[in-house]
């Protein structure tokens, strides 16, 4: 047998499961096992860098947006590629949990509730950096249509304004379908908790579910409409992030293969992303049963996919340039490749067409130690990606004498240290809080893979 | 004369399949009857007769409101109420008006998926009979409940009990209506 073959028969769940075993194996992670080592060291860098979040954020409110190393014409910079990448993360989360829902793809069942979380975080992160980014930030209502005073509208011509649509729809479904999953183990872990402000927290956050059979049938109706939704919201969402570049003039930004490019860069980052934080999540809490070899196989493989619709993206990126004779278009790419911004660009390339290609060796695949280390590598590579677009194109546009060459502060830098310690913190804590594996939809597995075997 | 205070009789079983089999044989002698179980189980709300499942015409009427309303609010604001004159462009500019009118048909049809099934759910509902019947926190585990409600007419529940009781199942218990 193959190793190709051997992992195909890997099942999705390892060893013998029962409903009760099931049940406690995943709600003890939250009620019972006490804490682990690497949870508290992973929990005291990502506290740190949360603090640092809060101070940076304090010191702008304080001193505004002048403390950034954003000027004209590279107006965008930092913030900006904070917000496209944290969106991006958050795509693969709702990608795992709805795309495959909907394609019966069975061995989403034990990663989609950790990923929706993902999402979330991500999302909120994402969320914060425009409104960081305003300079007049108790304004930001303003993008919000409603009657005012002021005698005002929103300028609905506008991809920003687009952009607060898809992201608030975006946050908004993104949180009622995760929590519409939980519902049921919430029921569980009220009636597993032994603590009374336990029984009391779930009791109150599980709603009185109480596994009526009609209320699993809407449930389930419920849930698949849930998914159907979120499934063209997804794509439109980095679609629509997208049009925030390709409506503009700028030579790099005005381009029509901007949505589809940018959905698969946000998938590419996002699987990098759920890879970055199963792989110790399994270690840390044993759930090697549950995400099994085959999981981590299939994230690799859709990684690899993404990868190669972003390279040939970045490939048709510099062939339009020359096609199209625009000398504007010729320029911005000679600089991406050679201009002040060259190291950024070819890192770009290292990591996110070169390095992944290990990913087509099923022995790369089958080492968590390789993955891990690829998907560090992609995440960082997609951050940079996004900085290469935004900086690169902006720094030299038409006319030299408005020509500016970009350089970030520590306050840059500390915002976005802080928000990849806030979004590890609150992952951390919805670890501790939450079954980070739908327990329902597991016992279910369990007993169909027991069936089989009878 | 039925017990006022009766909300009905509940057998516990240990397998999904053994559940299956006692609905069907209940709804041949009782007309309301009631399963709990942890997760759902394929086949069980068709052998209890339910068809009424609203969620799909709820989803829809959201996601009707939700577009319709934001197309409304985009021509009345850029056409009516604030119309721009900005180079000659169309003030109904239509093209421009479908990211926000998609972004709330969405929202719509996801807030109207989860609250309508939060409302034909009659949840949040804290309390419940069922959840005084012993046993009933494996509900949410792994035993499957089989509830025959009093409040039907002609309800016995000696008889009931009977026939619950012939069914195999691992225990039965009267479940009482909660106190006020």
């Amino acid at each position: 047998m193959t190793d190709e073959a051997a992992l195909a028969a890997t099942p999705v769940l390892l060893g013998r499961y029962t409903d009760a075993s099931i049940t406690d194996r995943i709600a003890d992670i939250v009620l019972a096992r006490p804490v682990h080592w690497g949870w508290i060291a992973a929990a005291m860098v990502s506290g740190a860098l949360t603090l640092l979040f809060v101070v940076a954020i304090s010191y702008l409110f304080a001193k505004g947006v002048g403390i950034w190393g954003n000027n004209q014409p590279v107006a965008w910079a930092f913030a900006i590629t904070n917000f496209v990448w944290w969106v991006g993360i958050g795509h693969a989360g709702t990608f795992i949990s709805a795309f495959l829902l909907l394609l019966r793809q069975r061995w989403r069942t034990s990663i989609n509730r950790f990923a929706e979380a993902m999402t979330i975080f991500a999302v909120a992160m994402a969320g914060l950096m425009p409104i960081l980014h305003l300079g007049r930030p108790w304004f930001f209502y303003w993008l919000i249509p409603y009657p005012n005073i002021m005698n005002l509208w929103p300028q609905w011509r506008s991809p920003l304004m687009w952009d607060i649509f898809a992201i608030g729809t975006y946050i908004i479904v993104s949180l009622l379908f995760w929590y519409m999953g939980l519902i049921a183990d919430l029921a569980t872990l009220r009636d597993r908790a032994r603590k009374r402000w336990q029984q009391v927290a779930y009791g109150l956050a599980a709603l009185g579910w109480r596994g009526d059979a009609r209320h699993w049938a809407r449930f389930d109706s419920a849930y698949l409409l849930m998914a159907g939704l979120a499934t063209p919201l997804v794509i439109s969402v980095h679609s629509v992030v997208s049009l925030d570049f390709a409506i503009g003039n700028t030579p790099g930004w005005h381009s029509t293969i901007f949505p589809p490019y940018f959905v698969a860069g946000a998938l590419f980052s996002g699987f990098a992303m759920a890879l970055t934080l199963a792989i110790p999540m399994r270690r840390i809490f044993r759930l090697k049963a549950f995400i099994t070899a085959r999981h981590l196989d299939n994230m690799a493989k859709l990684m690899l996919v993404c990868c190669l619709i972003v390279t040939y993206s970045y490939a048709t990126e510099i062939f339009m340039a020359y096609y199209s004779a625009d000398r504007y278009e010729i320029a911005m790419t000679v600089n991406r490749m050679q201009g002040p911004y060259a190291p950024v660009y070819w890192s770009v390339v290292l990591c996110n067409v070169i390095v992944p290609q290990a990913l087509w060796s099923a022995n790369v695949r089958a080492s968590t130690v390789s993955l891990f280390v690829i998907a560090i590598v992609v995440n960082i590579g997609m951050w940079l990606e996004r900085f290469m677009i935004i900086v690169s194109s902006l720094n030299r546009d038409f006319l030299p004498s408005s020509w500016h060459v970009y350089a970030p502060t520590f306050w840059d830098l500390a915002t976005l240290a802080g928000s990849i310690g806030t979004f590890a913190l609150l992952f951390l804590l919805f670890v501790r809080v939450l079954p980070a594996i739908s327990i329902a939809e597991m016992r279910k597995l369990a007993r169909d893979k027991e069936a089989a075997r009878a | 004369m039925p017990d006022a205070r009766l909300h009905g009789v509940m057998a516990e079983f240990a397998s999904p399949e053994a559940l299956l089999a006692a609905v069907v044989r209940c709804r041949r002698e009782f007309a309301s009857v009631d399963a709990y179980t942890p997760f759902a189980v394929d086949g069980l709300a068709d052998a209890l007769g339910f068809t009424r499942n609203g969620v799909p015409a709820i989803t829809l009427a959201g996601g009707i409101v939700g577009g319709i309303g934001a197309y409304v609010l985009q021509w009345y604001s850029a056409v009516i109420d604030y119309p721009i004159n900005a180079g000659g462009r169309p003030l109904h500019s239509w093209p421009a008006f479908i990211p926000a009118t998609f972004e709330l048909t969405v929202l719509g049809a996801a807030l109207a998926a989860f609250f309508g099934l939060l409302v034909l759910n009659g949840l949040p509902r804290l309390n419940h009979p069922v959840f005084d019947v012993p046993d009933f926190d494996l509900a949410s585990k792994s035993r499957f409940f089989l509830c025959v409600r009093a409040d039907a007419p002609g309800f016995d529940a000696a008889v009931t009990e009977r026939v619950l009781g012939s069914l195999d199942p691992v225990r039965v218990t009267r479940a009482r209506e909660v106190e006020r």
